[in-house]
């Protein structure tokens, strides 16, 4: 009898497994033909075995990077990537992980279910790469697995329904309709960017629209994310090389080769380890997404499906770009103070920049022209910099590898319910997560209130229960937003 | 025949236009379509019968052969439209073609 429990505890401690009993849960619920469940299943279990695969790869690349960083700098450098990052957690918090995804999803249905916060989470990667950080976050706060899971699957329910809700004021703004929200973990710096754009917004007249300029095209290359990778490390190595010596790379290092063929040849690998995570990530999710999906739509009346922030670029073209720009701008600046600071030193993610820097753009734009798309994404520059310089410290022994989580939820999250842990321990984290829950049935059950008083006068727009949005498509049926 | 749904880093939206396409596929009752997604980068010609991107990717798929164009890639409705379009225009079988 024993024997048998300990294999069963050696399956369960696959990753791999968990995560492909998660798409045959999912395959099964879609009702699926038994030769595409066994497909799906099969393919989650290589698929992510695939992703530990490339995890290797970017290791390897960025471990030469952090010795060169050490030499050169005698600080620790940072590359923020989520895919490196989560590559490297979900060696060892993979089973949290994937359980804290499947759960946390259950738990976001079930908020949107009963609370005004109609928003579906459906970017399954980000959710992913959150659930990985939560991990991390309550392990090192010393839970039991499943406590991990437990607590970790409410955190991760909170998020991903609250992240929606903070970027939405300003998404209807962008798509003039209640249809379609955000879900992306740049949701805080988002937000941000759409605060700043409208504290900064003239009294006057206001800042025209970036899509009235014409913009010079040819940045289209940005939009390929294995190459953007290769050449934007290429330049960082290259200079972190320049700085740490020939002689040092060449002994230590590269065994003799060129320091500067060696580098190059490096940050091409670590792009190619982020390619093989990503084709890893899209195998996982392939079998999952469509479950949520559907169990969600079936669930949950009046859904409003939180997208990638792709969703957004199509609204303002030249405010990507802008975005992009005024964020990288941001995380340069942010980099300089680090390194007067004599801090550990983040280094501007090319990709974080480009995709919460263009959303936080387009946002910014919407709420207060020119200004507010450069104004605002420069906050979410500063932003998706210094936040985690603060989330190091709060990850353990993840925090002192050459990466970590890119983008703001992530800093705001894990800083939160990290500090809270170190300040309270495990029964203040608890208190936390059940505190969130209170406040959020609370603030629903008050809209609702002011929904109802205001039923008779025309709604007031701001309550997502309001009358106007009582025929709100479902999930997938969103109309025309022009 | 396969439609191929792309984006830069081909998993959130470009996976949200192929479940939606696969929706609208079915809602019309076209059958023999095989449909994906993927990523900007590894795409190549010839990777699928039809690529769908949002008008946001339209300056950076030349050379991927049949491209259709998304102006928006959350609006169900332009997508139906599209799709359909799309199929009669393959030679794939559309129930009540002629309707249209």
């Amino acid at each position: 009898m024993e024997g048998v429990l300990s294999v069963l505890l050696d399956v369960f401690r696959q990753p791999a497994i968990i995560v492909a009993l998660i798409s045959l849960v999912g395959l099964l619920l879609q009702r699926k033909a038994f030769s595409d469940v066994l497909k799906g299943t099969v393919r989650t279990l290589v698929g992510f075995l695939v992703l530990a695969a490339g995890a290797g790869v970017v290791v390897a690349s960025l471990d030469p990077f952090g010795a060169m960083f050490q030499q050169a700098f005698d600080v620790q450098g940072v590359v923020p990537n989520n895919e490196a990052i989560v590559g490297q957690v979900l060696l060892d918090y993979g089973s949290a992980a994937a359980l804290i995804f499947f759960f946390g999803f259950i738990v976001n249905v079930l908020l949107a279910a009963t609370t005004h916060f109609k928003y579906i989470y459906l970017s399954g990667h980000v959710a992913f790469y959150m659930a990985a950080m939560i991990a991390v976050i309550l392990g090192v706060a010393g839970f039991p697995v499943w406590g991990v899971v437990l607590w970790g699957a409410l955190l991760q329910g909170l998020v991903t329904t609250l992240s929606p809700a903070i970027v939405q004021p300003f998404m209807r703004k962008v798509t003039g309709s209640n249809d379609v929200a955000l879900g992306h973990t740049g949701g805080a710096g988002v937000a941000l960017s759409g605060l700043v754009a409208t504290l900064t917004r003239g009294k006057g007249k206001p800042s025209r629209s970036t899509e009235d300029i014409t913009f010079p095209k040819g940045l289209g290359f940005l939009r390929d994310t294995t190459v953007i990778v290769a050449l934007s490390m290429a330049v960082i190595y290259v200079i972190v090389a320049l700085f740490a010596g020939a002689s040092f790379v060449e002994t230590e290092l590269s065994g003799g080769q060129n320091y500067i063929v060696y580098v190059v040849m490096q940050a091409a690998t670590f792009s190619a380890g982020v390619f093989v995570i990503l084709a890893g990530v899209r195998v996982v999710l392939a079998e999952i997404v469509p479950a949520f999906k559907g169990i969600s739509e079936r669930l949950v009346k009046n859904a409003i499906p939180a997208l990638d922030v792709p969703i957004t670029f199509t609204f303002a073209p030249n405010a990507v770009l802008i975005g992009f720009l005024a964020s990288f701008v941001g995380g340069i600046v942010g980099m300089s103070v680090m390194i007067f600071a004599g801090t550990a030193i983040i280094i501007p993610g090319v990709v974080a920049h480009f995709m919460t820097g263009a959303a936080s753009g387009v946002i910014g734009n919407a709420a207060g022209g020119r200004r507010g798309a450069v104004l605002g994404a420069f906050a979410n520059g500063l932003a998706i910099t210094f936040l985690p310089l603060f989330l190091l410290p709060v990850l353990g022994d993840i925090g002192l590898s050459n990466s970590t989580f890119s983008d703001s939820d992530y800093g705001v999250v894990g800083i939160l319910f990290g500090q809270i842990s170190l300040a309270g321990g495990q029964i203040a984290v608890i208190v936390a997560i059940l505190a969130s829950l209170v406040l959020v049935y609370a603030s629903s059950l008050f809209v609702r209130a002011r929904a109802r008083r205001n039923a008779g006068r025309d709604g007031d727009g701001s309550g997502t229960d309001s009358a106007a949005d009582a025929e709100a498509p479902r999930v997938g049926e969103t109309a025309s937003a022009r | 025949m396969k439609f191929l749904a792309v984006c830069s880093s081909g998993l959130g939206s470009s996976f949200m236009v192929h479940m939606n396409i696969e929706k609208v596929l079915k809602e019309q009752g076209i059958t023999g379509v095989d449909v994906d997604h993927a990523d900007l980068g590894s795409v190549g010609p010839g990777a699928a019968d039809v690529v769908f991107v949002g008008a946001d990717l339209a300056d950076s798929v030349g050379g991927l052969g049949d491209v259709v164009v998304l102006d928006s890639i959350i609006d169900l409705a332009e997508l139906r439209t599209k799709v359909r379009e799309t199929a009669i225009r393959k030679g794939v079988t559309v129930p009540d073609a002629g309707a249209n």
